[in-house]
């Protein structure tokens, strides 16, 4: 594997872990040690680490990771992080939406009769910012669980979430309002590391152009 | 007890603060050795003179004084200097050769470890066009790296108006133009593809808009740069010219460098070290700045962020 050899790769646990340990495959990464023991954080032989999904830009901004992996959803909810997003990888794509519980719109109802919707997110400053821009006040809720649960109880009307089937949202009796945006798999690169390592990082780049049409 | 502080303060002790010493007197022995004079400047300004600098960086910190004047803590010293040059040194006979070690302020995002208070040393180098300007800023910063301790550090060197000039070549409006060098100085190359896909031109044409800002590397980068950002390009030749091997072995061209602040016209560089993951400082060209506060000189300078510089330091030690 000449030409990314000295890389150290954030690699996300949970919903994108197998099919980026795929990627990593057809590039040429034995990611095997990392099939191999899901305990296991840090592989040095293979240049991974791994870890939660929103915690890859934190490595990467700080250097303590040279390159990347995550979600578009992460990236948005994190802009303030001063990392390179190199390319769309394509894959895991999802989508993030608003949704409520079926039958007449309870967000509609509630912007009408109160003037502010109550919303349940994870992604606390996509859901603020999508409100601000169509001009709909609301009050976010911070949640760390399972966000479907916020409106079969009562605690908001609405919640914004990424969904990729939409079958959480269907067995919990919630239907899709509106489609904030399409997320995939982005590939981010440290500053630093993106000129100090560019030989490596433009290899990696390139093989993974070359496994994904454009 | 347990008084708090700011968040984004912090108190210096003595162990620390003889490091943060040794290494601020390695950089001041030499900016003195070079000619440059040390200034302080108030750490409050009136606002409105801060602003003309039109940085595009509001100051963070704003007080009301007893008489009802606006006064800022100035987010660099750029700016102080170039109001100092043409106030303090309305005639004297450039160039003019400043240095500073100073603290200034910046507004903080929550939860990020960011400093609202940092120390930076840097000089400020006013009536020395470019090319000869650029390349004797560039020798003392890495002289004063040099003396520092610091080993691996490398200097990212790109123009600020080289991505622009490239968007002018192709007549598009103003809005348009900022929408994709937004997506630039975000470092968002996935959205600079999509904006500029969607310009309409010819695949030639929007290939090079793409890959021009991920040209980085030796001097055969510049080789690859388009006709439209020759001005550029040859002047960041003509400052290689100007330069000692030991200091062009550690440049590497960054033709996509954009740093945040508005004032830059010209050529722009970072310093990186392998062992810190963010710049340990930087600078560029300046050239409308001082005609802002009333006398149109050309300048350029750097700023060194001490913290940075400690740490990085700290990461090449052999553990």
């Amino acid at each position: 594997m000449s030409g990314i050899d000295g890389l150290t790769i954030a690699v996300p646990r949970g919903a994108l872990f197998k099919e980026t340990l795929d990627v990593l495959d057809g590039i040429g990464i034995d990611t095997q040690p990392v099939r191999d023991n899901d305990r296991r954080l840090l592989f040095e032989e293979c240049g991974i680490v791994t870890m939660r999904p929103s915690d890859v830009p934190t490595y990467v901004e700080a250097g303590a990771a040279d390159v990347g992996i995550t979600g578009k959803d992460v990236l948005r909810e994190q802009s303030e992080r001063e990392v390179y997003e190199l390319l769309d990888l394509g894959f895991g794509r999802c989508t993030m939406v608003l949704a409520t519980v079926d039958g007449p719109d309870p967000g509609a109802e509630a912007l009408r009769r109160l003037g502010v919707m109550r919303v349940a997110t994870k992604y606390y400053k996509i859901a603020a910012k999508y409100f601000e821009e169509t001009g709909r006040q609301a009050e976010i809720v911070e949640v760390k669980g399972s966000v479907e649960l916020a409106p079969l109880t009562g605690l908001v009307e609405a919640i914004v979430d990424l969904t990729a089937t939409g079958t959480t949202l269907r067995e919990n009796g919630l239907i899709v309002r509106e489609e904030l945006f399409v997320a995939t798999a982005r590939l981010i690169a440290n500053p630093v590391a993106h000129k100090l390592k560019a030989e490596a990082i433009d290899e990696m780049l390139r093989r993974l152009r070359e496994r994904q049409p454009a | 007890m347990i008084h708090p502080i700011p968040s984004g303060t912090r108190d210096v002790l003595p162990d620390e603060m003889r490091e943060l010493r040794a290494i601020t007197g390695a950089l001041r022995a030499v900016f003195e050795d070079e000619g440059y004079g040390e200034v302080w400047t108030p750490t409050l300004e009136y606002e409105e003179v801060l602003r003309r600098a039109e940085s595009g960086t509001d100051p963070a910190y704003r007080v009301f004084d007893d008489h009802g004047n606006v006064l800022a803590l100035r987010s660099d010293m750029t700016v102080p200097i170039a109001r100092v040059v043409a106030s303090r040194y309305a005639a004297a006979e450039p160039p003019l050769r400043f240095h500073y070690t100073a603290h200034a302020y910046r507004a903080v995002r929550p939860h990020r470890g960011q400093m609202r208070e940092f120390l930076q040393s840097g000089v400020e180098l006013v009536g020395a066009a470019a090319p000869e300007g650029t390349a004797e800023v560039l020798r003392v910063m890495c002289r004063a790296l040099d003396a520092s301790g610091l080993q691996d550090y490398r200097i990212a060197l790109g123009d600020a108006s080289l991505y622009p000039a490239l968007l002018r070549s192709h007549d598009l409006a103003p809005e348009t133009a900022s929408r994709v060098l937004h997506e630039l100085v975000t470092r968002d190359f996935v959205g600079l593809e999509r904006e500029v896909l969607a310009l309409g031109l010819s695949d030639a044409d929007a290939e090079l808009l793409i890959s021009v800002p991920q040209l980085r590397g030796g001097g055969d980068v510049l080789d690859a740069a388009p006709g439209p950002v020759a001005d550029a390009v040859a002047g960041l030749r003509q400052i290689l010219e100007r330069l000692d091997d030991t200091v062009t072995e550690r440049v590497i061209f960054d033709l996509g460098l954009s740093r945040g602040l508005g004032y830059y016209t010209g050529a722009v560089f970072d310093v990186l070290d392998p062992a810190f993951g963010a710049p340990v400082g930087g600078g560029g060209r300046y050239d409308d700045l001082i005609g802002k506060f009333g006398r149109p000189l050309p300048a350029v300078g750097f700023a060194l962020n001490i913290d940075a510089l400690h740490q990085a330091l700290a990461g090449e030690a052999p553990a």
